[in-house]
């Protein structure tokens, strides 16, 4: 009797101890996935800030006022300063990362004494802008690095916490990718001698408010699947699922979807004038048929067949066999920057299988665009003369202030980098500078 | 007799077909398909134009098979100095032109691309002068870069698919754009980090990074919706929060003015 008690016990015990010992196990994962996420998060905005960074460097190069400028260098500041402190919560403690470290604060130093100073008194030198210049082709380089360690990472699954201890581990062999990664990054600083993203500028308004162009009846749920079953092809009503958007959504939506095999489509429609904001039709996508430029064709047929009049196209790109086209508003040869929209062409069989008109609906309106102050020779003189203009345009853009402004686009080169620069057509203020990338080395395809 | 006009017939189409045979392998054949090739197009039309404008010294950039800014201002400068209508669009005519001006030896630059090395200039003279030395490659395609929207990297895209994944990988395809699009609503908006990476990686902000379902490797459709969301679809309704309904513990989420639901998720702000 006293036995089977005593083994009773014991059983409870050892089912007591397995227990607890697992609930700690658990408790030490999650708080292992934890600490992984925190260095994840450094490494991942570590990447993102050093190539921000580079593209603001290069941004600098082509601005021209100093009200530009001066902003300008104290982003610059605030990016090496954000940098260093995602450097600094990595775990590289016992990695010699300094060089790097003291790039940054370098760069820093750098454009903080600019940013103070009265540019329009003692405007950049020709040191400064050469300085300048190998800032940005250094961080250039620390740049694509970090991206390669990082494309690395994130294809192999990489985990700090492993580098962690493969540091701890002096006496092994190091092997590590992040840690021979960031050793070259580290060379390659040695060998110098001394937020927001650049948003798209389409459709940028982000400043919300009620939708501007949604004009017509309200439709009833009947119209809304006529034209549902139009905009998807779906040839029979039952196959579509409808659904009404609730009070958190800032207008009255239908919702449409279908689902067929591996074909799927979803779409948006303002109920009031069953307008379509969003389209999305999901399909396997066979080889190219058509070019790109044939699917411009299509995608402007179809604007015009869903009353998108008067957009032209601005942008077009290639993503595996789809076609991207971005459309702005064409007003009297004037374009309008909000009033965006984008379309997606499947280039086997040129059918349209992608639509989004938001920021059409909610920005646009019939503008009442003033003549132009100053003329294009005018504006042209405001831009940075080591830019090499190539294309000009006029532009109705969001400024910093968010206002709308007319301004002067003008394209140019400069060292092989292609810029895009607003200047206001009434003042000739430099309202905005960009970098336009756009390609980037494939790094899958490297290795 | 009508056999003997067909063994006639037979032989004249063999020797004509004999004949041509050298013809075509010693004259450049002009590859160049019959599309008319614009900025962001992709393939080997846009590496015969990137060499063939190298080749007359117009484009001193990489032959990576992507019709980037370079590659455009190139054939802008080539239509000017060839008194053509200036429009950055390759046509007929523009490749007509370009095919008469230049040598373009299409075994030879793929060969290159595809051992992975770049061009110093690909243009007359000595050969081995042209190439430097690079690493080699397996992949077998000739197109090195990729599209990218503007301001973001392959490895943000990558990220962003990974979070979509493990949030959203059972879930309808415009769910799972949606479930992008409320990642980068949260970036622009100021209550959330400025970063995607920030946004994703928030303490408590995600479910799937909280229990490393983030790490799973996301499939194609993921990386699709992520592009598609950076592209501007948005059909959350520009919503900052989604839950699962079945499964959400906070009765918080609940308060939050909702927006829709799509598959699984309901979406709110």
């Amino acid at each position: 009797m006293f036995r089977w008690i005593l083994i009773g016990l014991l059983a409870l015990g050892i089912a007591g101890t397995a227990f607890w010992g697992y609930m700690e196990h658990q408790e030490k994962n999650s708080i292992l996935i934890q600490a992984e996420n925190t260095y994840q998060r450094s490494f991942h905005e570590l990447t993102y800030h050093m190539d921000l960074l580079h593209d603001q460097i290069g941004t600098t190069l082509a601005m021209n006022s100093s009200e530009k400028l001066s902003p300008q260098f104290v982003e610059i500041w605030r990016l090496t300063s954000e940098a260093l402190t995602n450097v600094g919560q990595l775990p590289l403690g016992l990695l010699p990362f300094n060089k790097t470290e003291e790039f940054l604060s370098n760069i820093g130093d750098f454009t903080y004494r600019t940013a103070v100073r009265d540019l329009d008194d003692s405007p950049l030198t020709d040191d400064e802008t050469s300085t300048l210049k190998k800032l940005y082709s250094q961080s250039g380089d620390i740049k694509d690095e970090l991206r390669e360690v990082q494309h690395m990472a994130l294809e192999n699954n990489l985990r700090w916490m492993d580098v962690q201890l493969a540091l701890a581990n002096e006496d092994e062999p190091m092997d590590n990718t992040i840690i021979d990664g960031f050793t070259t990054v580290e060379k390659s600083v040695e060998g110098y001698s001394e937020g927001y993203a650049d948003s798209p500028i389409i459709g940028t308004s982000s400043e919300e408010h009620q939708y501007k162009h949604l004009n017509g009846k309200e439709i009833r749920e009947e119209e809304a699947l006529k034209k549902g079953m139009e905009i998807l092809n779906v040839e029979n009503q039952e196959n579509l699922t409808i659904a009404e958007t609730g009070e958190g959504s800032d207008i009255p939506i239908y919702s449409l979807s279908y689902q067929n095999g591996d074909e799927s489509g979803y779409m948006d429609l303002a109920k009031q004038g069953g307008h379509p904001l969003t389209v999305l039709i999901t399909r396997p996508i066979a080889e190219n048929k058509i070019s790109l430029n044939e699917g411009a064709e299509k995608a402007q047929d179809y604007l015009e067949k869903h009353d998108l009049d008067s957009m032209m196209l601005f942008e077009s790109s290639e993503y595996d066999n789809v076609g991207l086209y971005s459309f702005v508003y064409n007003q009297d040869g004037v374009r309008v920057y909000s009033d965006a929209v984008e379309v997606k062409v499947a280039l086997d069989d040129g059918e349209v299988i992608g639509l989004t008109a938001r920021n059409y609906y909610m920005n646009h309106t019939e503008r009442d665009i003033p003549e132009p102050t100053l003329s294009m020779e005018e504006a042209k003189e405001m831009v940075n003369s080591n830019v090499d203009i190539q294309e000009e345009f006029l532009a109705v853009i969001d400024n910093d202030l968010d206002e709308e402004v007319l301004t002067y686009e003008f394209l140019g080169v400069m060292d092989n980098d292609t810029y895009r620069i607003f200047i206001n057509a009434m003042n000739g203020r430099e309202e905005k500078v960009e970098k336009l990338d756009g390609t980037e080395i494939n790094f899958a395809a490297n290795f | 007799m009508v056999n003997r006009k067909a063994v006639f017939l037979l032989m004249i189409m063999i020797i004509s077909l004999i004949g041509l045979q050298p013809d075509s392998t010693t004259k450049t054949v002009n590859a160049f398909s019959s599309q008319v090739i614009q900025h962001g197009a992709v393939g080997d039309d846009v590496i015969e134009l990137q060499s063939r404008l190298q080749y007359l010294g117009f484009y001193n950039g990489k032959i990576d098979g992507v019709f980037g800014w370079g590659t455009y201002w190139a054939l802008r400068n080539f239509q000017y100095e060839f008194g053509m209508e200036v429009d950055g669009l390759a046509g007929q005519t523009t490749k007509d032109k370009l095919v008469q001006a230049s040598n373009y030896d299409e075994g030879f630059v793929k060969e290159n691309i595809n051992q992975g090395k770049d061009f110093s200039h690909y243009g007359g003279g000595d050969r081995n002068a042209q190439q430097q030395q690079g690493q080699g490659d397996q992949s077998g395609s000739n197109v090195t870069a990729v599209n990218v929207p503007q301001g973001y990297s392959q490895n943000d895209i990558q990220l962003m698919a990974n979070a979509v994944y493990g949030e959203a990988r059972g879930e309808p395809y415009e769910g799972q754009v949606a479930v992008a699009a409320v990642i980068l609503n949260r970036v622009e908006s100021s209550t959330f980090p400025n970063t995607v990476s920030g946004v994703i990686f928030e303490p408590r902000a995600f479910t799937a990074v909280a229990d490393g379902q983030i790490w799973l490797t996301p499939n194609e459709t993921a990386r699709q919706a992520v592009l598609d969301a950076i592209n501007g679809w948005d059909p959350s309704g520009n919503a900052t929060y989604y839950f699962n309904p079945d499964t959400a513990t906070s009765g918080w989420i609940w308060t939050r003015p909702q927006i829709k639901k799509i598959g699984k998720h309901i979406f709110c702000n």
